[in-house]
């Protein structure tokens, strides 16, 4: 990776600790990581180890209790209110009384867009999720997957270049999953963001990350960083060739090694 | 013609049953003052003579439905609106109270609601005090709001409109809390992560997710600001509304025109009723719901 490409999130030493009435829990410590710009991180590891704690820590959905963290250079709360991140639910968290246009236009309107310059995101953002023509329907009238896609496109619609999604495909099936990361890789080579990938699915992590950060639970931590080798051209049967099962192979070593921890 | 089997025809056999049972009671209530209003005469019935006479007396304890539908005919459609004696008239003077009061008190529990959601304490102060409101039985507290109110020179309208008001605005505390309230944290994180600004949260999350609360606590509220006009209206002895018809006629003993007062404000709670779950409708339809989810 080269040097002078800028650090888009950066973790030293970051660590969180709920007090919940049970006591203390634990959910990262020691996390140190580098996003750079451009990049495609993905977090996989198993429920409980931090992943979607820590790409809420970077959102200023929740606040770090040990450690420093730098998004954007500047604290994640900053960076929250220079709306310099997108974030992608798990569900589409769309509001139903709005259309697809008009859900895609709420950051535009709380951020002041002009009418003229929301309907040109609105039309822009919806061809890049292969959405046209659906700006005029409601949420209900759209399947899932579509639905999931309109979220992204409202996460896109604003000048965010950093992309948090945590686990946005989560309750699609795979049929749709596969199509969805297809297009969400040429989408992320079209726009050229940094996109931080919530996940526990390795297949999925491995064909679209450039970088996999394995991480495991009790106390949520990160065991592996894996830069990927594959090319940034992946059709869907990239998933085959030796390079790739290499990839997977040491994400599901890294998994076992977190889980041997436990029980 | 699903809709005739599955909703009409229920109703008109409810219906025909409670006429049928209203007409038996009316002749055993009514017979004993029609035999003795004969005798009177020295006249003694035939059973026949009985039945008919019970069913047309001037003051029978129980008005048969046709006289009861006859009094409203007579006094609505035969008479002119600005009559003192036209059942419209009155009918006007308590939906005016009613609509001012409705209208105060969805404001009042609108601001409430609001208040109640947004600082901290209001919410921890307000909610035993809006509940104990309800507590005292609104008989009691109508005549000394009203006497207060009169004291201070306020009469006419307002003060009957304000015992509709201290009726109607808990519903609608009530479901505009919850209302608020009920969006997912989902949805409030996403508003967070856009640094949205309170009122933004407000107008585009908030109060449109509790439009669906809001009008189930307005249905309730029509209907209850309705009792409060008419009850407002009787400790005053009001000489016009709804509530004073009920007065007089229990005075001379007219049971004819109680029961005709009783009818028409049944039948106006029941359009005003009819009238929110409408623009409720309309509302839905508008905001783009899913249509059999506003059947």
């Amino acid at each position: 990776m080269a040097e002078n490409q800028s650090s888009v999130v950066s973790a030293k030493n970051l660590g969180l600790t709920f007090q919940t009435n049970d006591g203390p829990v634990n959910a990262l410590t020691g996390v140190n990581l580098d996003v750079r710009k451009g990049d495609f991180v993905s977090f996989i590891g198993p429920s409980g180890c931090g992943k979607t704690t820590f790409l809420r820590v970077i959102a200023d959905l929740e606040r770090a209790t040990e450690g420093q963290i730098l998004v954007n250079g500047t604290t994640p709360e900053d960076a929250r209110k220079n709306r310099s991140y997108g974030y992608v639910f798990q569900a589409a968290a769309l509001y139903p009384w709005r259309t697809i246009e008009k859900n895609i236009a709420l950051p535009l309107e709380i951020m002041g867009y002009s009418k003229d310059e929301q309907k040109k995101r609105i039309e822009h953002t919806l061809s890049l999720v292969n959405l046209s023509g659906f700006g005029k329907k409601y949420p209900w009238q759209l399947s899932g997957g579509m639905q999931q896609r309109a979220s992204i496109a409202r996460a896109l619609a604003f000048d965010a270049d950093l992309l948090l999604m945590d686990e946005p495909f989560g309750a699609l099936d795979e049929i749709v999953r596969d199509h969805l990361n297809q297009q969400l890789l040429e989408l992320w080579a079209r726009t050229n963001k940094t996109i931080c990938f919530v996940t526990h699915s390795i297949p999925e992590a491995v064909y679209l990350s450039t970088k996999i950060v394995v991480m495991s639970p009790r106390p949520g931590r990160v065991t592996d960083v894996i830069e990927s080798t594959l090319p940034k051209e992946r059709p869907l049967d990239i998933r085959e060739t030796p390079e790739f099962l290499a990839i997977a192979h040491r994400v599901r070593e890294g998994l076992k090694a977190g889980h041997s921890y436990d029980d | 013609m699903k809709t005739l089997r599955t909703k009409v025809w229920p109703v008109l056999a409810v219906l025909v049953v409670i006429i049928a049972a209203w007409y038996a009671a009316a002749l055993l209530m009514n017979r004993t003052i029609a035999v003795e209003e004969a005798a009177r005469k020295g006249e003694v019935l035939t059973t026949q003579e009985m039945w008919l006479k019970s069913y047309r007396l001037d003051k029978p304890l129980l008005p048969a439905p046709h006289q009861i539908v006859t009094e409203i005919w007579n006094s609505t459609a035969t008479m002119s609106i600005t009559s003192k004696r036209s059942l419209v008239y009155h009918a006007w003077i308590t939906l005016s109270a009613t609509l001012l009061g409705f209208a105060l008190g969805t404001v009042l529990g609108i601001a409430l609601a609001v208040g109640i959601v947004h600082n901290r304490a209001m919410d921890k102060s307000m909610m035993p005090w809006v509940i104990a409101s309800q507590t005292i039985p609104i008989m009691a507290i109508a005549p000394m709001l009203i006497v207060v109110l009169n004291a201070i020179g306020i009469s006419g309208l307002l003060p009957k409109a304000l015992i509709s008001t201290y009726l109607s605005f808990f519903p609608v505390v009530v479901g505009m809390v919850k209302g608020l309230r009920s969006p997912e944290i989902l949805q409030l994180d996403l508003m967070h992560t856009y640094n949205a600004s309170r009122t933004d949260v407000f107008w585009k999350l908030r109060f449109p997710a509790a439009i669906p609360f809001l009008f189930a606590s307005l249905k309730v509220g029509i209907a209850i600001s309705l009792i409060g006009a008419i009850v407002g209206e009787l400790p005053t002895g009001a000489v016009a509304g709804l509530g004073a018809r009920l007065l007089s006629g229990s005075y001379y003993g007219q049971t004819i025109q109680i029961w005709a007062a009783l009818f028409v404000s049944s039948i106006v709670a029941g359009l005003l009723v009819f009238i929110v779950g409408g623009v409720e409708r309309l509302v839905y339809r508008m905001m783009g719901a899913r249509p059999e989810a506003t059947a």
